[in-house]
């Protein structure tokens, strides 16, 4: 199996070629944002994630966590002494909050970052991911007690974090959730129910762990107006802020998965005895307007995932297409089969599919920093929107394309990818979660489709696409030589159904917009990616290798999107009528 | 306490390097990193300056372009100040002369303490640190695994063929330390924002009293003639078991003189 070497030299082209990270260091409050320092943070986080976390990755899928009948959770071996290293390098806490131990850094650092981790093992990196969900809620929406309490803490990643949403009745449609929490005189609440598939939720590798916990109210209104959201840790903390008594939650048992054994996924029970002693966030039943506002980063988060995994398996197919020997090449030599033209095809699509993912998560990282930090109320306007807009096509597209991808990669090695020595497979079942958690991707396109088409009437899609109209213009305008015109065609084409596909939709009855929700996510998650590529390749100083990657998408990927405009709009009749006719019974 | 740790700034060794055909040196335009053999030696330092309840680490680096990235990671890790010295007039330095330049650099620091790898991983003449010693007068302790001071003395575990020496001596001292003997740490976030404000000074040959005729290629008491490629690795005799296997093979490593 090969080592994960990470591409600093992609990730810091996308960084300032694709999304500009001069632009959003140049924003109030990252002045100490200077490239140089970047430069080294990324190098070390890269050394980091390639020595200490990328040699854990195999020992996490073949021991994975166990559960023991005391309730308690143990890491695969060498997890928690690389998560001691991770918090003594404190890297953790680089976009935090400076005023509780955080750096202050752009969450597109961050993402990169992240990136780097995820691809070492992603098992692993849901520790800290859940973690920093845990601080961007508490950050905003904690009231200053808790904060001075609990962020520091978690920032550094001494304790760690967990989200505690779904319960066995309630997944995509939260408002089912019935997990009680009862006020009492002291200001505190008891909390009881059972919460399901909540990653991390009992482990081995901190002294404490914070759950963020979503729960009903007395006399709440049902649905998703009634729930409030709670923080309740494993063990309270004592009149020293320290791990005291235990708290009355407990992990009853752990799941066998598909995937990503070494992340415990617990099913918490609350209040077997008198209750867990939890404390509000905010006010009472608005806990879902929290859960919505660190979705965003949260949902970026896992598309990244699909970025990662799918960047560990290709450099994984690429080494071993380079070293597997098989059958001649076109001109008659025996042969490394990299050298097959339908091998080289597999790589590139890998390659240059996973830029395009890459570009279009670092550009969605930057309109979240956008959308904190510009000064003009108009621009930090537009950045929420723009933010808002991609991140369903990030969640969504980068994870369904990172598991195709890490098909393609397992392909690649032929019977030896579907033999598990290789370790091709165990990204294949790794990347598989991602399109399922954090919202399915179902729920990321009609998220797309009703919410976010929403805004301004498609004024915020209308954007993003004419954004897509500017860079076939700068195509059109680039030196011929650049060899960048089959670019300008497919992109030209995608942009156009893109749109027709937008105001179809908008004019759509509900219905027949939901059945065409997820075709049309693709669409337009293809077509802005696409034009990402494009915008990478006639950035200034572009290697000549970043025109090659976007004409193959161009030609392999944009030129399917104006195929699947009708995919958006021709079955809703079909599929209204389908759960009485060709799938009853 | 204070302690200068020599740190060279290398050429990635993962990436591959080449040769200059007319210079016939290794090929530096690149982006430098710290030599990991050097890593060693500012983690030894670290510990040593905890271990003396206070102190300082000062870095010491000649490179031919300026590059600090090395010197950054070193300060990352703790270290807290160090020299760079950069001048044109140093392409093409052999190992005595590199040693010259750092003795005048070392110096100035007047430290109680030198530090140096036993030998660097691009260059591996394993000569610099003695040559540094014996310019500044100093007791050269090499091949080191261990180091304890206290009260003006250095106690080394000396690493020998047969097992280790027990070596005392005064101090200030260079103590040169081998690959792996501690583990160095891998710097943090905050010192890595933390590096950024330390001193780094960067120095000429003028400032250390030198004349580009005494460096550099001009000053040079030794010269490249040839570089040629490495002979190939011969193919290895393969033994085929035909019963009496295992006493060819122990024939064999007898005749290497391994056994
Ligand atoms: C490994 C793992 C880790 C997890 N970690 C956490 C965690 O840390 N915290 C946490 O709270 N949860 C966690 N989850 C839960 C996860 O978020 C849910 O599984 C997910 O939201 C889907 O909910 P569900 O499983 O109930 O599926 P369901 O909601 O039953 O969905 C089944 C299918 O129906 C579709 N569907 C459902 N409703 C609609 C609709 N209205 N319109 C269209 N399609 C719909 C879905 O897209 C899906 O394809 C985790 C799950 C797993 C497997
Ligand atoms: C065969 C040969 C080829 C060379 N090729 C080149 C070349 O291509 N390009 C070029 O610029 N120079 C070249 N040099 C010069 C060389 O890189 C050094 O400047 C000098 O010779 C030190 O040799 P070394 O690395 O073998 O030192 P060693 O004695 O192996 O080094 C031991 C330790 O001394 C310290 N040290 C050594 N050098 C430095 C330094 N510069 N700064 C701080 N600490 C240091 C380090 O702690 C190092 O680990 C070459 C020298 C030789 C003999």
């Amino acid at each position: 199996m090969s080592d994960l070497r990470v591409d600093l030299d992609e990730i810091k082209f996308n960084l300032r070629g694709v999304a500009d990270l001069d632009g959003v260091a140049a924003l109030p409050g990252f002045e100490h944002v200077e490239a140089d320092l970047v430069d080294d943070l990324l190098a070390e986080a890269a050394r980091f994630a390639e020595e200490v976390i990328a040699p854990l990755n195999r020992d996490g899928d073949l021991i994975g966590a166990r559960h023991g009948d005391d309730g308690q959770v143990v890491t695969t071996p060498g997890f928690a002494a690389a998560y001691a290293a991770y918090v003594e390098a404190g890297w953790g806490a680089v976009t935090a909050d400076p005023d509780y131990g955080g750096g202050g850094f752009p969450h597109l650092v961050g993402a990169a970052i992240e990136e780097m981790i995820t691809t070492a093992s992603m098992a692993w990196s849901l520790c800290p991911l859940l973690t920093q969900g845990a601080v961007a809620l508490l950050s905003a929406f904690g009231s200053g007690e808790q904060k001075a309490l609990y962020l520091p803490r978690l920032v550094s990643g001494e304790w760690t974090g967990t989200m505690n949403l779904t319960e066995p009745e309630a997944g995509s449609d939260l408002g089912a959730v019935t997990t009680r929490a009862v006020p009492r005189p002291d200001g505190s609440y008891r909390l009881t129910g059972t919460k399901i598939f909540i990653t991390y939720g009992e482990h081995d590798l901190a002294p404490n762990i914070v759950h963020m916990v979503l729960a009903r109210t007395p006399g709440a209104p049902p649905g998703t107006k009634g729930l409030s959201c709670f923080i309740v840790p494993k063990h309270l903390p004592d009149s020293d802020g320290e791990p005291g008594a235990r708290n009355d939650v407990r992990c009853v048992s752990i799941e066998h998965k598909l995937g990503i054994h070494a992340s415990p996924t617990c099913v918490m029970s609350y209040g077997d005895g008198d209750g867990a002693v939890g404390w509000l966030i905010g006010a009472e039943n608005d806990g879902m307007r929290y859960m919505f506002k660190m979705m965003n980063l949260a949902r970026l988060s896992v598309g990244l995932e699909g970025v990662a995994i799918a960047e560990r398996s290709y450099q994984q197919a690429l080494a071993y297409a380079r070293q597997r020997r098989q059958g001649r090449a076109p001109g008659g030599e025996p042969a490394a089969i990299i050298e097959h033209p339908d091998v080289a095809r597999m790589l590139l699509d890998m390659r240059s599919t996973i830029c395009a993912m890459r570009g279009l998560a670092y550009r969605n990282a930057e309109a979240l920093d956008r959308a904190g930090r510009e000064p003009d109320p108009d621009a930090r306007r537009a950045a929420d929107e723009r933010a808002a807009l991609l991140t369903p096509l990030t969640k969504a597209w980068a994870t369904d394309t990172g598991c195709e991808l890490a098909g393609v990669g397992l392909q690649v090695h032929g019977g030896m990818g579907y033999v598990e020595e290789t370790g091709s497979a165990q990204h294949y079942r790794d990347a598989r979660i991602a399109p399922i958690y954090e919202g399915t991707n179902g729920i990321q396109a009609i998220d797309l489709v009703s919410r976010k088409l929403a805004i301004r009437d498609g004024g915020a899609a209308a954007d993003l696409l004419s954004d897509a109209a500017a860079t076939v213009e700068a195509l059109a305008a680039a030196d011929r030589r650049a060899g960048l015109d089959p670019v300008r065609r497919h992109l030209r084409a995608a942009v156009t159904a893109t749109a027709q596909a937008t105001r179809w939709l908008l004019r759509a009855s509900p219905e027949a917009r939901l059945a065409g929700a997820a075709p049309y996510l693709e669409m337009l998650a293809v077509t802005t990616a696409g034009a990402a590529l494009a915008d990478g390749a006639l950035a200034r100083g572009s290697a000549a290798d970043r025109a090659v990657l976007a004409r193959f998408f161009a030609s392999n990927r944009l030129a399917r999107v104006p195929g699947r405009l009708a995919a958006v709009t021709e079955p809703g009749p079909d599929l209204a009528a389908a759960t009485r006719g060709v799938l009853a019974g | 306490m204070k302690i200068v740790v020599c740190v060279k700034q290398i050429p990635d060794p993962a990436d591959p390097g080449s040769l200059d055909p007319d210079t016939k040196t290794l090929k530096r335009d690149v982006k430098l990193i710290i030599d990991e053999s050097d890593s060693y030696g500012v983690e030894m330092a670290l510990q040593l300056v905890d271990a003396a309840g206070g102190g300082s680490v000062h870095l010491v680096s000649m490179v031919p372009n300026r590059e600090v990235s090395g010197l950054r990671t070193a300060l990352a890790m703790g270290a807290d100040s160090a020299t760079l010295i950069s001048d044109e007039a140093l392409a093409g330095s052999d190992a005595l002369t590199t040693a010259k330049v750092l003795a005048r650099a070392i110096e100035r620091a007047e430290p109680d303490l030198v530090l140096a790898a036993t030998e660097s991983t691009d260059g591996y003449t394993g000569v610099v640190p003695a040559q540094v010693a014996e310019l500044l007068g100093l007791p050269s302790v090499t091949f080191a695994k261990e180091v304890a001071v206290s009260g003006g003395t250095a106690t080394v575990r000396r690493q020998t063929e047969a097992g280790y020496d027990l070596v005392e001596c005064p101090l200030p001292a260079l103590v040169s330390v081998t690959a792996g003997v501690v583990e160095p740490r891998y710097p943090s976030f905050r010192g890595i924002m933390a590096a950024k404000k330390k001193p780094v000074d960067q120095l000429g040959i003028a400032d250390l009293g030198l004349e580009p005729g005494q460096v550099g290629w001009a000053g040079g008491g030794q010269e490249i003639v040839d570089v040629a490629a490495a002979p190939a690795r011969e193919s290895g005799e393969i033994v085929t078991d035909e019963g009496d296997a295992h006493e060819r093979v122990v024939a064999f490593l007898d005749e290497l003189k391994v056994l």
